[in-house]
């Protein structure tokens, strides 16, 4: 549509002030306005990216510049793929993507479900529990470790409080049955209100009107929810657990500050365990493939997704 | 009133508010306890039970902003009352002053980086978004998904072949370097909403614009710019608050001279051990700037955080 009234513009447009005043034609000015973007992405993010494919298949290290670089073909892969750390971080990272998406939907879908009754004061109570998740995962995560403190930590002592357990009796960081869950709840913690917003936009973007037809047709207010709510905010739910997944499993900062993966390798999610590849152990080409194998993990679990999220919308 | 069927009714709204405002409470205790650990005393910070009431002090904000030594036993008395507020502070620690420390140093950073990749990202997203609202551009779907999918990349894949990239150019560790890195990591956010939000402007205005001899350039200027200037600011302080927070390439990239705050403030030590309420202090400065700007983007947030695809 818009193409079309430019069309018609330019039809209307003489061509001699066209000419005169145009200046630049559209098409310049388009390619003008569009090119620096697409080089600046070009440069960081593209030429890295073949880059890394083409490291992915040698044995470079970037701490010994001076040796020939070889080219070894699918190598780093091979152990990779037969590596069974790297098994365990993914199974690290998995529960940890389980767990933070299933608790932050139940929840912020809970608090999306009560906000919707529109009680006096929800959009002042909406915005002050929004406010965790704009902030610095690393500078919150290295404060946390203060809450979990065994003792002195104010995390263990209102559970110690609650539950009577000696509040220096358990470390959520260092006990190996804790640590995977003290990540879970900060992030959980942190990213609640994410889900929180999309539900609610998905609960207001429901018409009045089908809430009241249902009622005309004396359907129960459990009905209503199974057969209006739940269908109508699924597309919204869908895309909020998309976005929770793509960050969680990009997860570095707020994992690093809380547990640095310990105890162990107990919480060493993968971009942890790619970090000590590359920038501790300076396997470049070896981390190079580790690389690769996360950003295809990543895009093709993605694109199944939206796949079936597009199917949901359609519906 | 008008009533309705479909209105929740009043004990209904009551218990809703009330379980609502328990979890933002709850939510919010963690950053309470930030602010009011900022301004304990060391002894107050590590108290058990955990001291919700205490004299407060501004030990944790001196002691962030310097470095401090034990004084020696064999040191001559000082008279408290000559030396400066903030020197009496550390003087009532047992330790003296031996100069500033880097947080100052490490903030100006992290401004001077967020500003700078804020501005670049708006001038870049602005025209690229524009272009693809208003103009045929070949393509257009593909480089749109291709501008967001650099999103999915996890920042320590990608940050492999800068540092080798920034090594060879000598911008590893430069303000240049990160201004660059952050304009490119935020340009899929800037181009997505801001495409959103241009295309809301009705196109009529720049067609009237056209028609009354104003050049392309000139139109999208004085007539589009204004009417998107409150969808800019939304989405410039966006950027800001990304690049603000970014953790992963500030570790790996920067060290001595263009280090953010993120990851020094983890770092901050104090004479003997972990000093919490300088930490907390440190914190503090670094996270209400933040929370002040998530209030006055209440509005957009949800934009915001989906990069356009839910609006309300």
């Amino acid at each position: 549509m818009i193409e079309r009234s430019m069309e018609r513009l330019a039809e209307k447009t003489p061509n001699g002030v066209a000419r005169y005043a145009g200046g630049l034609s559209d098409k310049k000015l388009a390619w003008l306005f569009v090119a620096p973007s697409i080089l600046l992405l070009l440069a960081i993010n593209i030429f890295p990216l073949i880059w890394t494919i083409y490291l992915s298949f040698t044995n470079y290290r970037v701490n010994r510049p001076n040796r020939d670089v070889d080219w070894i073909g699918l190598r780093n892969y091979e152990r990779i793929l037969n590596d069974t750390d790297i098994w365990q971080t993914m199974q690290a990272t998995a529960h940890f993507l389980i767990s933070t998406i299933v608790l932050q939907v139940l929840l912020g879908f809970a608090l999306a479900f009560l906000i919707n009754k529109k009680f006096r004061g929800n959009d002042v109570l909406t915005t002050l529990i929004v406010i965790p998740m704009m902030l610095s995962p690393a500078v919150v995560g290295n404060f946390w470790t203060f809450l979990y403190q065994p003792q002195i930590g104010l995390f263990n002592y209102v559970v110690g409080f609650l539950s009577g357990v000696d509040p220096s009796a358990f470390s959520m960081i260092g006990d190996v049955s804790l640590a995977p869950w003290a990540i879970v709840i900060v992030d959980t913690w942190m990213w609640t209100p994410f889900v929180m917003l999309i539900c609610l936009a998905g609960l207001r973007s429901i018409p009045n009107s089908i809430y009241e037809a249902a009622e005309c047709d004396r359907a129960s207010s459990w009905r209503q929810f199974w057969t209006i709510t739940i269908p109508m905010v699924l597309p919204f739910l869908m895309l909020a657990v998309l976005f929770r997944g793509i960050e969680n499993f990009k997860m570095f900062d707020l994992v690093v500050q809380l547990t640095g993966g310990g105890p162990g390798s107990l919480t060493t999610l993968s971009s942890i365990d790619l970090k000590r590849e590359a920038f501790e152990k300076w396997k470049t080409g070896y981390s190079s493939a580790y690389a690769v194998i996360l950003f295809v993990t990543v895009f093709g679990l993605a694109s199944v997704y939206v796949k079936a999220l597009n199917k949901v919308k359609d519906r | 009133m008008s009533f309705s069927v479909t209105s929740p009714s009043v004990p209904v709204k009551w218990i809703s508010g009330f379980l609502v405002a328990a979890y933002a409470v709850i939510t919010l205790i963690p950053l309470i306890w930030i602010i009011a650990t900022g301004f304990k005393s060391g002894e107050d910070s590590i108290h058990y039970p955990p001291k919700v009431l205490f004299e407060p002090t501004l030990e944790g904000y001196v002691n962030l902003f310097t470095t401090r030594t034990l004084i020696p036993s064999d040191a001559p008395e000082i008279d408290a009352s000559q030396l400066e507020w903030y020197e009496q502070v550390v003087h009532e620690q047992g330790e003296m002053i031996a100069g500033p420390s880097r947080y100052g140093e490490r903030f100006l950073n992290s401004t001077v980086i967020g500003f700078g990749s804020t501005a670049l990202c708006m001038l870049l997203g602005t025209m690229a978004a524009y272009a693809f609202s208003r103009f045929k551009v070949p393509l257009k779907e593909d480089l749109l998904f291709f501008i967001l999918s650099t999103r999915m990349m996890p920042p320590i894949a990608v940050a492999i072949p800068i540092f080798l990239m920034y090594k060879n150019l000598g911008l590893n560790d430069t303000y240049l370097g990160m201004i660059i890195l952050y304009t490119a990591v935020n340009l899929s956010l800037s181009v997505w909403l801001l495409k959103g939000f241009i295309d809301e402007i009705p196109v009529e205005y720049e067609e009237a614009a056209l028609i009354d001899g104003y050049t392309r350039l000139q139109a999208f200027i004085k007539v589009v710019l204004p009417q998107a200037i409150t969808g800019i600011a939304s989405t410039a302080i966006f950027c800001l608050i990304f690049a603000w927070n970014e953790y992963a390439f500030a570790v790996l990239l920067t060290s001595g001279n263009a280090q953010t705050a993120p990851p020094f403030i983890p770092t901050i030590i104090g004479v003997s051990g972990r000093d919490w309420p300088a930490v907390a202090a440190g914190a503090t400065l670094f996270l209400v700037p933040v929370m002040l700007f998530t209030v006055l983007l209440r509005k957009h947030l949800l934009r915001g955080i989906t990069f356009g695809a839910v609006r309300k």
